[in-house]
């Protein structure tokens, strides 16, 4: 039983990676419930109790305004990441709520070929059963730089 | 060697030598940074209890900004008088005294050296000659003032106050934002791939503001045929934009054809994330000051900011932002200044175009040191107006620039 929950958190990190690194920005607010709540942060912000975001949305009707704004208003320069999600720990809450916590790591390429380890950090994660739909992701990134811009999401 | 000089046209022209100079970058660092200039260290409310500290940066120097046990503020920087090294290592705490891990020669909040580990030796044996001179290479004390909760300083004897530094035309805006105590909510730091200069002459930039950042434009929310203004110092060094808060229902966008005219497909969905409170009480949505050489202060509708830019080579450049509130703000407005905070830092909706841009300037110029931008619009003048299609402000950035580097 919990080792199926684990494979299929496992999985909904896979895919929502994978979503990302392939340019599938669209499908990115299906991964989160109606209302779910995504935030970029910085260790160093929660560690100081401060509740600076470097991004927040709040239900997909947020996430796909960041989505439009990509697609249509802001300019940055081609490029793609890379996503490894691994060390998935999960904890069931309730018949209606995993958590999860994972590490990721995040590589992005440039168009000329460049390419920088982008982001390091932790998915914290309230995943609603028996959907598998992100009721919250909070990205905790472990560094407070960010090189150039952040466009694509984590 | 290049031979350096300006072109013949003055403050329209900004050879491209300026940002690509290793020699310039040194020469900046000591007549600009550590000459009569002030800069922008800190928040007093990271400063908010008897011997807490920070550290930050005055262009390349390291240094300290403590307040001391009687409540005084005091910065100076962080390098030991003995080799050199780091005094203090973390980015912030509190402290009963400041030791160099080296060899544990300590520090008071002021910065004075008082004590030197074993300078009498042990038992007779060791240590420093009785006429040793250790203090004459003591970390530098910087002059300190704040002024409504920023705080600033300087090594220059000879600089003005900082209230005659920023003069008559922009200290009234400044106040304008810092009308209560402040409250830090964050910070974060975005690196840029440029020289310094480009990112105060983007800030500066009253003209590129709708054209590069499509945001605000393509959801029809600010344009520039707004109501607002551009106030710039005589001396061109400090500059503030601002623009009121009126929806455009003009069509001088679509008119022209622009990349950044608005469409009735784009509308944002939730737009809650837009959602200003006139908590100013004048009708101002968005005000930009910048003070030489390297302060911002931001209101974006209720986002509320200081960036501060800090050199870090030629080619890079770190700023460094930190969001605040102010310490009443209810729970509602800090929700607000939260999901406003969306529209800027390195993921913000209005700003992260702006490292795109300046590192594309950076690269552009590579193979024409002698070749010069031209910044015409609005005339060949430095002076406050009423159009932000112009670059009045950016010319005034080159005139403070070419007075403090003798150029």
């Amino acid at each position: 039983m919990e080792l199926e929950l684990q494979l299929a958190v496992e999985q909904l990190h896979a895919r929502y990676a994978h979503a990302l690194d392939a340019d599938r920005l669209e499908e990115w607010p299906e991964f989160f419930t109606e209302k779910g709540r995504y935030r970029i942060a910085t260790a160093e912000n929660e560690e100081r109790g401060l509740p600076l975001p470097v991004l927040y949305a709040e239900g997909r009707a947020m996430l796909r305004d960041r989505v439009a704004s990509l697609r249509h208003a802001n300019i940055y320069e081609p490029q793609r990441y890379r996503h490894l999600v691994s060390g998935v720990l999960i904890e069931k809450d309730s018949d209606r709520l995993v958590r999860s916590t994972a590490n990721f790591l995040v590589i992005r390429i440039m168009q000329d070929g460049a390419t920088l380890l982008f982001a390091s950090g932790r998915y914290l994660d309230r995943i609603t059963l028996p959907e598998m739909l992100y009721e919250e992701r909070v990205v905790v990134c472990d560094s407070r730089r960010f090189d150039t811009l952040l466009a694509i999401p984590l | 060697m290049l031979e350096k000089s300006w072109p013949a046209e003055g403050v329209t022209r900004v050879p491209y030598w300026v940002y690509q100079d290793e020699e310039i970058y040194r020469e900046e660092q000591a007549k600009i940074f550590r000459g009569a200039t002030w800069s922008y260290l800190c928040l007093e409310a990271e400063l908010p209890e008897p011997k807490s500290f920070v550290t930050t940066f005055v262009g390349d120097m390291p240094v300290v900004v403590t307040r001391d046990p009687k409540g005084a503020l005091h910065a100076w920087e962080n390098r030991c008088a003995h080799r050199g090294a780091l005094v203090c290592m973390q980015p912030r705490g509190s402290a009963e005294r400041f030791t160099c891990i080296y060899h544990n020669w300590t520090y008071d909040h002021a910065g004075n050296l008082t004590s030197v580990a074993f300078r009498r030796g042990i038992a007779g044996k060791g240590g420093m000659p009785a006429d040793a001179r250790p203090e004459s290479q003591a970390p530098k004390q910087l002059r300190v003032e704040s002024i409504h909760g920023l705080v600033f300083g300087t090594l220059s004897n000879e600089v003005a106050s900082l209230e005659t530094y920023i003069g008559p035309e922009i200290l009234p805006r400044l106040k304008r934002v810092l009308v209560k105590p402040l409250k830090v909510l964050g910070s974060y730091t975005q690196v840029l791939p440029n020289n310094w200069k480009l990112y105060m002459d983007n800030v500066k930039d009253t003209y590129h503001a709708s054209l590069l950042h499509l945001f605000f434009t393509r959801f029809r929310i600010n344009r520039l045929t707004q109501k607002g203004g551009v106030f710039v110092s005589p001396d061109g060094a400090h500059h503030c934009t601002y623009t009121e808060m009126v929806e455009d229902r003009g069509d001088a966008y679509e008119k022209d054809g622009m990349r950044s005219a608005g469409s009735q497909e784009f509308r944002l969905e939730d737009p809650e994330v837009l959602d200003q409170v006139d908590e100013l009480g004048d009708g101002v949505a968005i005000q930009i000051l910048s003070l030489f050489p390297g302060f911002v202060l931001h209101q974006i509708r209720n986002s509320l900011a200081a960036r501060q830019v800090v050199p870090k080579g030629i080619d890079r450049t770190e700023l460094h932002w930190t969001l605040f509130g102010f310490a009443d703000d209810d729970e509602a407005m800090t929700r607000r200044r939260i999901l406003q905070a969306n529209l800027v830092g390195p993921a913000g909706y209005i700003s992260m175009e702006d490292g795109a841009a300046t590192g594309f300037v950076q690269r552009g110029v590579a193979g024409s040191p002698e070749r010069a931008s031209v910044i015409e619009m609005g005339g060949s003048t430095i002076a406050s107006g009423d159009s932000r299609i112009t670059e009045t402000a950016v010319r005034g950035l080159w005139k403070a620039w070419r007075h403090y580097m003798q150029v």
